[in-house]
């Protein structure tokens, strides 16, 4: 089985994986396929389990339960070195003892591959790195190291890429320079790339699919704007950017649409955007799908009445407004400086409206707060 | 009070510096200058005079040569065993060894809290008529009947190997410990086994414990004389050996001198050839 295991290509089957440490299960009952060729993220704060789904997947953990598959292939156990798939490092673990070249040579040399030399000059241009050759890791910058990383990962064309928080060790502006590089020399070499990442930005720029990852089990999967724009659970529409979640009660149906009723007021939505079980729901809108107009001002679309401006906050592209509803909720509206000022201030009198197609609704029985929890582990990571 | 900056690195130096100096610089040169020394003509025993007799070197050498081959003999095979012991066993405490950690590093270095000389005589019980390692060997025909441990260049060796097995473990240790983990499962993801990852990851990347473990091992195995003298017999006898009894049994200072220095030569020449070699060794 293990001898040709790494020759195995296809995509991924992940069944019924279970990694349990004593009581406590980092990966829970999780099933998930990875077509092949796709960029796949695996998206969640620390703990969640993504990591160690990854690990499992290189071999460096084993599954207490379930059955991993690559094509026809069942690589359960079969030790790292036999699956033919690679890894990028979080904080790279480049070899300190030898060159760039011989960094990114050794997975080539480790099979016998013949022309080594052409194969790591081919993978360095890709990475626009080949003057580094004969330096030594600790001489590179961050940038530089991750790059060569990667390089070391996919010069062997591996049937699967795994990347573990590979851009979480870089600078702000360099990390949104390698999410574009990295999607692109993904599209370049056509591998299937597994990205696990605590970052929604750096997902949803990168990914294909995306797998929102909480407590061991997935929340949500589907593309960055599926997510985004419909979020199933408040875990999902929280993690993933922000989300305004007003209470509300289904009042009945109009068409394919549902009435709901948010505190007195009458509003309508899709009734294939709820994923409410029961009468009770939270009526989610993103804060840029907000507009805020000023008493009187006829509006179309969903309006939600009474409110007035708490708080204002200019960003340049565009301003946030916090708006405190009569029923004692406070909502975020972002809106963007079409005219370059901020027309509304602290204490006008609003509404508040949006197009009744941009409502999701989530169980009303949710944990508003869900995803929305800063990790203090994180913000040490960052 | 205030003084240029630039003066403090000198200052820190001083009591150093000053220590060395009276302790380390005057007594070489003493020593220096007592190995060209010849008897005084009808003088008293240990009455030298300076002569510029550098004869000495070259008969001391060509007397000894002997105890100074047997010394880097003896030192090399103490090494080489440290290092066979220390390698594996500073392996465990780095990497597998759990919360046991610091408790085994305390094991490593608990035999200082005897005495180096307590240790040894304590060697010489144990691998006397009375020890059950003579009789145990014996027991399972490993060696004659009518062999003995005592007195033997084995016995010499087996003290040394114990008494610097520390020396080899830390340095070892230090370097292991020091290895990121996440290199070597790169090397398990890179297609490299278990023994692949050790030899081209591992051991490459401990290198440095490895030298400096040796060179602490080697050097002071090299000049020690307790080791023979307490575990060794006549036929055993290591330049060390030679050095005390000339100074203190034979008083002829000048051979003494003579020798030390050319001890001292020949461990600087042979360490720095070493470092050479595994400084610029490729490691691939």
């Amino acid at each position: 089985m293990s001898s040709d295991a790494i020759s195995a290509r296809g995509d991924l089957r992940l069944t019924r994986i279970t990694k349990s440490y004593g009581d406590f299960k980092a990966v829970d009952d999780l099933t998930l396929t990875i077509p092949k060729g796709s960029f796949f993220a695996l998206l969640g704060p620390s703990g969640c389990g993504k990591t160690t789904t990854l690990r499992m997947v290189a071999g460096l953990e084993e599954p207490t339960v379930g059955s991993i598959h690559l094509g026809d292939t069942d690589i359960t156990t079969t030790r790292p070195y036999q699956r033919p798939i690679n890894t990028v490092f979080q904080n790279y673990a480049l070899f300190p003892h030898l060159t760039i070249f011989e960094n990114i040579a050794f997975g080539l040399r480790r099979r016998g591959i013949k022309d080594i030399k052409e194969q790591v000059d081919k993978v360095l241009n890709l990475v626009e790195l080949p003057h580094l050759a004969e330096r030594k890791p600790t001489q590179l910058s961050g940038g530089q190291q991750q790059r060569i990383a990667l390089a070391r990962a996919i010069v062997n064309r591996p049937a699967l890429l795994l990347l573990d928080e590979p851009l979480g060790a870089l600078d702000l502006k360099l990390r949104r320079q390698m999410q574009i590089e990295l999607k692109w020399i993904q599209r370049e070499v056509g591998l299937t790339f597994v990205h696990v990442t605590h970052d929604q930005e750096e997902a949803m720029t990168m990914a294909d699919t995306i797998a929102v990852m909480n407590e061991g089990k997935i929340e949500q999967m589907g593309s960055p704007a599926d997510l985004y724009d419909n979020p199933e659970t408040a875990f999902v529409a929280n993690f993933l950017g922000q989300s305004n979640l007003i209470k509300g009660k289904i009042d009945g149906n109009d068409g394919d649409n549902l009435v709901v009723d948010l505190f007195g007021q009458r509003i309508s939505m899709p009734k294939k955007r709820s994923h409410a079980v029961d009468n009770s729901l939270y009526a989610g809108i993103r804060p840029e799908k907000f507009r805020i107009s000023r008493l009187g001002t006829p509006v179309k679309g969903n309006t939600l009445t009474g409110g007035h401006i708490e708080d204002v906050s200019y960003i340049g592209v565009s301003t946030q407004y916090v708006v405190a509803m009569p029923w004692g909720q406070e909502v975020m509206v972002f809106e963007q400086n079409d005219d370059g000022v901020a027309p509304f201030d602290k204490g006008d009198e609003v509404n508040i409206s949006w197009e009744p197609t941009f409502t999701f609704g989530l169980r009303g029985d949710e944990d508003i707060d869900a995803g929305t929890e800063v990790n203090p582990e994180e913000l040490e990571e960052q | 009070m205030s003084f240029p900056k630039a003066r403090v690195p000198y200052l820190l130096l001083f009591p150093g510096f000053a220590f060395l100096f009276t302790f380390f610089i005057l007594p070489i040169i003493n020593l220096a200058q007592t190995s060209t020394q010849t008897p005084v003509k009808g003088g008293d025993t240990g009455q030298y005079e300076q002569t510029l007799a550098f004869s000495n070197y070259i008969q001391a050498f060509v007397d000894n040569k002997e105890q100074f081959a047997r010394s880097f003999i003896y030192a090399t095979l103490a090494t080489v065993f440290a290092l066979a012991i220390a390698y594996p066993l500073a392996y465990a405490i780095a990497f597998k060894s759990g919360k046991f950690k610091n408790i085994l590093l305390v094991l490593v270095v608990a035999p200082f809290f005897t005495s180096f000389l307590l240790r040894t005589i304590a060697w010489k019980q144990i691998l006397g008529e009375e020890g059950f390692v003579v009789p145990g060997l014996r027991n399972l025909h490993i060696i004659g009947q009518q062999t003995t441990l005592t007195s033997t260049s084995v016995a010499v060796v087996a003290g040394m190997t114990y008494n610097f097995l520390p020396f080899m473990t830390l340095p070892l240790y230090a370097s292991l410990e020091r290895i990121d983990p996440r290199t070597i499962e790169a090397a398990g993801d890179l297609y490299a086994n278990g023994i692949t990852a050790f030899r081209r990851v591992t051991v490459p990347l401990s290198l440095p414990g490895v030298v400096a473990g040796t060179l602490l091992t080697f050097i002071p195995a090299a000049g020690d004389y307790v080791n023979a003298a307490i575990l060794g017999s006549p036929n055993t006898k290591m330049i060390g050996n030679v050095i005390e009894s000339r100074y203190f049994k034979i008083v002829d200072y000048p051979t003494a001198a003579a020798l030390s220095f050319t001890l001292m030569a020949a461990i600087l020449i042979l360490v720095t050839l070493y470092i050479r070699k595994a400084g610029t060794e490729e490691l691939v």
